[in-house]
């Protein structure tokens, strides 16, 4: 696999032809570059990690996207999605290989095309519905307030790594039913993988091993002691007549704990960092409580943290921008929910906005299927922080540092607030 | 007189949800996220035109539309 990351100096010149979604300037402030790409040049290219294209336009993001023939999810990272079989451990036993070869199903259903994604999306609909996600509600309330108990006291916090990044990975453990005190090891796995992992493909693999590993462990424990919890339901569920095939239900675990943590605590993250500097925004907040589910949405389609990826399966040409098979087109779902042709004064950020038709969670086949479950936890963070800490701001400005790449939020953010 | 009515296609809806939180009166959807009108989609009167353009300005998969007849 081809990771050829041009050395940190040089800096990108221009970011129509050779755009750096890595660079530190793009995951820091990657509004006014997508604006100037947006204007000028439908199909934005680069040659680094082995070259890929990049639409930013709503309309191009919407027809790439339903356009699965063309465009397929086979791999939807900018480098390979799952670990090549594993050709360094010494010389592995029959048995083994034979697993690795068992379980090299990828991470369906985001790196399925039909028809096996029609089926292993339709698994998830259900467990992941409104009305099943309502049900971690009361607990992720209690977890929100449990984590501000912890530092209410010191008028400071850590807005990302105190309260952020520590609600999706809890919550997607009591769905999965495994410990949430082992919460912190996967959060680490994940980030190994789907963030500092993106530069550094021997951290990435490492990290996928020990997801699958714990996966699979899990999924034979459930097999055993079945419980109520959502490995036990995947493994109950049929296809066709037939029981789920065990590596499918350790892929979409996989899938889950991926998908589930750095995507959401993204989320979170931005929207505390937003509201730590919109005290008019809190106070409309605070007295207007209905206007939580539609101020989810506007920040969802403001600070959207996922860039996902497709494989160019044949030779094509998008409006003039030829592309052969195998190329990469980066589906960059938080330009597009900049862009001026759809969203009025998309650089604003309106709690009221009334047509907000953003592509945070993707479009067609593979909206995110984890969607009610983000919002929710959006939802109840929002309003848990605001309830107990209802006035603060960032310590320093400045001194924020975000995650960039394909998912994009703050990772540390001290905030004060009168304690 | 014509009525309006609100309509969702089914092809191409996701089941983004956008349209039942915005307006759970007027859609429904199954255990599977998937959107229908309530009843036969009727718009009664002017609030309710203006709720399902509200949807349908909001549903990032196009699939809702009202018709008149
Ligand atoms: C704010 C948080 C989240 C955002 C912005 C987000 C975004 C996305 C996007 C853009 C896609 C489409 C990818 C593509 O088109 O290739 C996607 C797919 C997916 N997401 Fe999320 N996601 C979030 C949270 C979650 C959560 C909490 C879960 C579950 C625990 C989840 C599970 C999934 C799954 C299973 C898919 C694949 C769906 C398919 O291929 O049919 N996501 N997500
Ligand atoms: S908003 Fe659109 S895609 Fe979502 S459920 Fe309603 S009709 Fe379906």
């Amino acid at each position: 696999m081809t990771m050829e990351t041009k050395p940190a100096e040089a800096g990108v010149k221009d970011w129509k032809h050779d755009y750096d979604i890595f660079a530190r300037e793009y995951i820091k402030d990657p509004f006014p570059i997508w604006d100037e790409i947006r204007e000028e040049c439908p199909m934005a290219s680069t040659e680094r990690w082995g070259g890929s294209f990049m639409p930013t336009r709503y309309e191009d993001l919407f027809d790439i996207a339903k356009n699965i023939q063309t465009y397929s999810s086979r791999d939807v990272l900018v480098s390979s999605v799952m670990p090549a079989p594993d050709q360094e451990r010494e010389t592995p036993t029959e048995e083994e290989q034979e697993l690795i070869q068992q379980y090299n199903v990828g991470a369906p259903p985001i790196t399925s095309d039909p028809p096996v994604h029609t089926w292993a999306r339709k698994l998830l609909l259900k467990p992941f519905s409104v009305t099943s996600v309502a049900k971690y509600e009361q607990e992720t309330r209690e977890l929100c307030n449990e984590l501000i108990d912890a530092v209410i006291k010191n008028g400071r916090a850590d807005g990302a790594v105190d309260y952020a990044q520590q609600i999706p990975p809890r919550v997607i453990a009591s769905m999965l039913g495994i410990p949430k005190e082992e919460a912190a090891t996967f959060t680490e796995w994940v980030r190994g993988f789907l963030e500092l992992g993106l530069t550094n493909p021997e951290l990435r693999e490492q990290s996928a091993r020990s997801i699958f590993e714990y996966m699979i462990a899990q999924v034979a424990l459930r097999k055993e002691n079945p419980g109520d919890d959502l490995i036990s339901y995947l493994l109950n569920e049929k296809v066709d007549g037939e029981p789920v095939p065990e590596p499918h239900v350790v892929g979409t675990c996989f899938l889950l704990m991926v998908a589930g943590i750095d995507t959401t605590w993204s989320s979170i993250g931005s929207a505390i960092w937003h509201l730590a500097q919109r005290p008019d925004h809190r106070k409309e907040l605070i007295e207007n409580p209905e206007l939580i589910d539609n101020a989810v949405e506007e920040l969802l389609r403001a600070y959207s943290p996922v860039t996902m990826a497709r494989y160019v399966a044949e030779d094509t040409e998008y409006k003039g921008c030829p592309m052969s098979e195998g190329s990469k087109v980066l589906m960059n779902f938080p330009a597009a929910n900049r862009d001026p042709r759809v969203f009025e004064h998309p650089e604003e950020v309106d709690l009221h906005r009334e047509k907000n038709p953003h592509i945070a969670f993707g479009v067609g086949i593979h909206r995110c299927a984890g969607s009610n479950l983000a919002r929710m936890e959006m939802k109840v963070s929002i309003q848990e922080w605001l309830k107990r800490i209802p006035d603060y701001k960032l310590e320093a400005p400045e001194a924020v540092t975000w995650a960039g790449g394909q998912v994009r939020g703050p990772r540390t953010m001290g905030v004060v607030f009168p304690s | 007189m014509t009525t309006k009515k609100v309509h969702v296609d089914s092809e191409k809806c996701q089941g983004h949800n956008r349209c039942y939180a915005m307006a759970p009166g007027m859609f429904k959807v199954d255990d599977e996220g998937y959107a229908t009108p309530r009843g036969d989609g009727a718009l009664a009167d002017q609030k309710a035109i203006d709720l399902a353009q509200r949807a349908v300005d909001n549903c990032p998969e196009k699939a809702i539309f009202i018709t008149e007849e």
